[in-house]
């Protein structure tokens, strides 16, 4: 069975593109637009990685990792988060709120999916 | 559709959005409202129009919106503060923005010039920010950001060009701490991943586990210590544990003997490259001696992790799961169904046509069940044009940078009020309502609102007002442009109509009438053409505009006090209220917006004028009569006008005419089918509908028919003075 990703995103072209790169990659995709619509979406999906973004609106990165860490069920599963440059504050951020990887912005298809791969195989 | 393509797509719809909120956020920060959450909404803009514009390669737009960022993140972070002069530059970079995404979407070159005169504005208020003024003036070109441009297919290129391998042993020692376990990450794939790069031993201590008893269920005991032979280079080892290395004790050293061996061979074979240690290649093989502890939080999934080059077979359709309180759909398929639903009211005025024709009783079962249909059928009507409806804001918005751009060309300080802009009408009224309010906003600022100093010495506010608002008024849209500006000046506006032949030098005009003149085509109160309302056209076309959207537009006007212009439109374009009548044996429809009244011609209220021409008098005006069958020539003469009906309909110029037809037949909603892609263009008529009975029957185009010599109505005018 293929294994289901969460993309969170607030970025309608960042969401389609995901969906793109982990479809042709053979991944099942599931979407969420922000933080609160990310742990929404958990409580019915179970992926078996999360991919979201940092800054969006109601509730960013930081808030919806450190929510899927304290979630009774989903707190083990791993997310990466999606950084635009290699911004050094924003990913020490994420991984003190419980982020297990990153992807640098504009992410290339190949390291997505190699990121993915490392953190879910 | 190429997908990358129909992303693409998204992307620049998507920017379209977020230059809205951009733009509606900045105009918030100019008003004061300088809280975290709008500066973040303002940050988040730009920050989502990088990130895809860099995706796509859009270099120009990527380094602009990086600087334009960076600005956006020290205000956001308190190291800028939003003076007036910093909100200016920021919506004038705004502009900018905008036409580097147009430039983008339409593969244009924009204006570099003023990308980079911005961009040099912006980065000067970094370098006074960032306290350690080292990055003095980052030019446009030596912006360290570089953007990666990414294509898909990359996704099967995994070719590498890699020097010559050279192996080396590493010793790695690895000790996870619980922090690791609590992120998701694990041992495990880390193992496997370093067995990937050649040939690994791995090694467990297990001295640290404690008692059962004593042990955390998230607790960390295991340590590693891996010997790695491998042609990789030592960072793309470290590279492995990039996601873990605060969580755990690391330590990588090459081993001595595989430096000797490095060394021993560059020895035996200088400049040879390809040496070929067979382990390099050969497939890994882990040798964990201690069963793994189940690690916290362990997805014990062993399927082995090669990575399979995408399948193409992608179920897509997977990713629609997720709830979403919107859905996105083709604009032909909406229209599709709009006509479709356009036969359907047409073919159930048929029936009931056909129902009442065939004497059934109002209190048949048939006759009920039709009227249920009847109202059925509205009720679809109403839903699906309700799916084209959209809210002005887009509109709206676009008109703030107009403000600005004349304010600041006329050296006039205007500030843009705006209300109601959810108001949700046709989207092709949307669309062809940006031009003309566009000039009537340039309009305004131009000729309405008056220069700061003037004002002041009207004990006005420096700062002029233009109000721009939307509201829903009996099934139509009227939308107001409001100055406070000095108003029409009425007695130049007359003499410039007389100078120019508009109308006689003795004509008595109301100040109504006087206000219209400045719709009339040629007319332009501008002394000198200014590039900015004048670009060659008037009020005239403006007004012509609206109409062609079955539109109307009136004015009114208070000396010192401003002037407002406002205009009335349908929300759809799709239906029309007609008034069914019957002309020379033909069914025709006038649109119920252009009516004002029916009158009953009598004898001794019509009045020839010689050359043919008639009027009318009502209610103590004498109105131009036109007979509809010789305009359309159904007949060569015209019949003893007592014996038609008269619509007394309000013509382009703001006058009244009185339209003679032979009979009213009723009032009765009309689907608009167009003549001109059927059939062709025709004068006098707008288009076509089908009827009831299945007969076609033309729509009237007022205007065009109305649409006579200024000489008829001044006359008219000239009879009504003589009559009192």
């Amino acid at each position: 069975m293929s294994k289901t990703i969460l993309t969170v995103d607030d970025s309608r072209t960042m969401r389609e593109m995901l969906l793109l790169a982990l479809s042709d990659a053979g991944f099942s995709v599931v979407q969420a637009e922000d933080g609160v619509h990310g742990l929404e979406v958990l409580e019915t999906e179970t992926p078996d990685v999360i991919v979201t973004d940092i800054n969006m609106p109601r509730m960013d990165g930081f808030g919806f990792i450190e929510g899927v860490r304290r979630h009774e069920k989903h707190r083990a599963v791993p997310i990466l988060v999606l950084t635009t440059e290699s911004d050094g504050d924003k990913k020490d951020r994420a991984r003190r709120a419980g982020a297990t990887g990153w992807i640098v912005k504009p992410f290339n298809p190949v390291k997505l999916v190699d990121a993915i791969r490392r953190v879910a195989v | 559709m190429d997908p990358m393509a129909s992303i693409k797509q998204t992307f620049f719809q998507e920017c379209e959005e977020q230059l809205v909120e951009l733009e509606s956020g900045l105009l918030k920060i100019e008003d004061g409202e300088c809280d975290a959450e709008t500066v973040n909404a303002v940050f988040r803009a730009v920050h989502s129009i990088k990130g895809g514009a860099g995706a796509f390669g859009f270099d120009q737009l990527v380094e602009f919106v990086h600087v334009f960022e960076t600005t956006l993140d020290l205000l956001r972070s308190n190291k800028l503060t939003a003076t007036p002069s910093l909100t200016k530059t920021l919506l004038r970079a705004s502009d900018v923005l905008s036409d580097l995404v147009r430039a983008a979407r339409e593969d244009t070159v924009a204006d570099a010039h003023a990308a980079r005169t911005i961009a040099a504005e912006l980065s000067a208020l970094h370098g006074d920010a960032a306290a350690g003024a080292h990055e003095e003036e980052e030019s446009l070109e030596s912006l360290e950001f570089q953007p990666v441009a990414i294509s898909l297919d990359s996704i099967f290129d995994l070719s590498g060009d890699d020097e010559p391998p050279a192996t080396q042993d590493f010793i790695i020692r690895f000790r996870p701490g619980p922090g690791l376990y609590a992120k998701a990450n694990e041992t495990v794939r880390l193992l496997r991943e370093l067995a990937q790069l050649g040939e690994a031993i791995v090694e467990c201590d297990t001295h640290d586990i404690p008692l059962l008893s004593e042990l955390d269920p998230e607790g960390a005991y295991l340590s590693w210590t891996i010997r790695l032979r491998t042609s990789e280079p030592e960072a793309r080892v470290r590279e492995i544990f990039e996601f873990v290395e605060w969580d755990c004790e690391l330590d990588i050293s090459v081993a001595d003997v595989g430096k000797l061996l490095e060394a021993l061979q560059e020895a035996l074979e200088p400049g040879d490259a390809p040496v070929c240690i067979a382990a390099a290649a050969s497939p890994p093989r882990i040798e964990a001696e201690a069963p793994v502890v189940p690690a916290p939080a362990a997805a014990a999934d062993d399927e082995r992790g090669h990575p399979s080059p995408a399948k193409p077979e992608a179920q897509r359709g997977d990713g629609a799961a997720a709830a979403q309180t919107t859905i996105r759909v083709d604009l032909d398929r909406v229209d599709r169904l709009i006509n479709l639903v356009g036969e359907l009211v047409i073919n159930q005025a048929m029936l009931s046509q056909r129902v009442s024709e065939a004497g059934l009783s109002r209190a048949s079962s048939v006759a009920i069940g039709l009227d249920e249909l009847e109202q059925l059928t509205r009720d679809i009507q109403d839903s699906v044009m309700a799916i084209r409806a959209q809210p002005v804001k887009p509109v709206f918005q676009r008109m703030s940078r107009t403000v600005r751009e004349v304010a600041a060309m006329t050296g006039k300080s205007v500030r843009l009020v705006m209300d109601g802009e959810g108001t949700e009408v046709d989207k092709t009224v949307i669309e062809r309502l940006t031009d003309p309010l566009t000039h009537m906003i340039r309009n305004a600022v131009d000729h309405g609102i008056e220069r700061p100093e003037d004002r002041v010495a009207a004990g006005k506010p420096e700062e002029g007002s233009l109000r721009l608002s939307a509201t829903h008024r009996s099934g139509r849209i009227v939308i107001e442009v409001a100055d406070d500006g000095a108003g029409i000046n009425r007695a130049r506006v007359r003499q410039i109509a007389i100078d120019k032949g508009l109308i006689p030098a003795e004509a008595n005009l109301t100040d109504e009438e006087i206000d219209n003149l400045i719709f009339l085509p040629g007319f332009s109160t501008a002394s000198t053409v200014s590039n900015i309302s004048g670009r060659g056209v008037g009020m005239d076309v403006v007004k012509r505009a609206i109409q062609a959207l079955g539109g109307r537009m009136s004015i009114s006007s208070v000396p010192g006090r401003g002037s407002t212009f406002s205009m009335s439109l349908p929300l759809t374009l799709a239906v029309l209220d007609g008034m069914v009548v019957t002309v020379g044996g033909q069914t025709l429809v006038v649109p119920l917006t252009a009516i004002i009244e029916t009158l009953q011609p009598k004898k001794e209220s019509v009045h020839e004028l010689g050359n043919g021409a008639r009027v009318i008098a009502s209610r103590a005006a004498f109105t131009p009569l036109i007979d509809v069958g010789m305009v359309l020539m159904y007949r060569d003469e015209p019949i003893d006008p007592t014996s038609q009906v008269a619509l007394l309909v309000e013509s382009e110029s703001g006058a009244k005419c009185a339209l003679l037809v032979d009979a009213i037949q009723g009032q009765r909603q009309v689907v608009i089918k167009s003549l001109e892609t059927n059939y062709g263009h025709v004068h006098g008529i707008a288009a076509a509908t089908i009827l009831g009975d299945g007969r076609v029957a033309l729509i009237l185009d007022v205007d065009a028919i109305v649409a006579r010599p200024r000489a008829d109505m001044i006359a008219a005018d000239a009879m009504s003075m003589a009559a009192e």
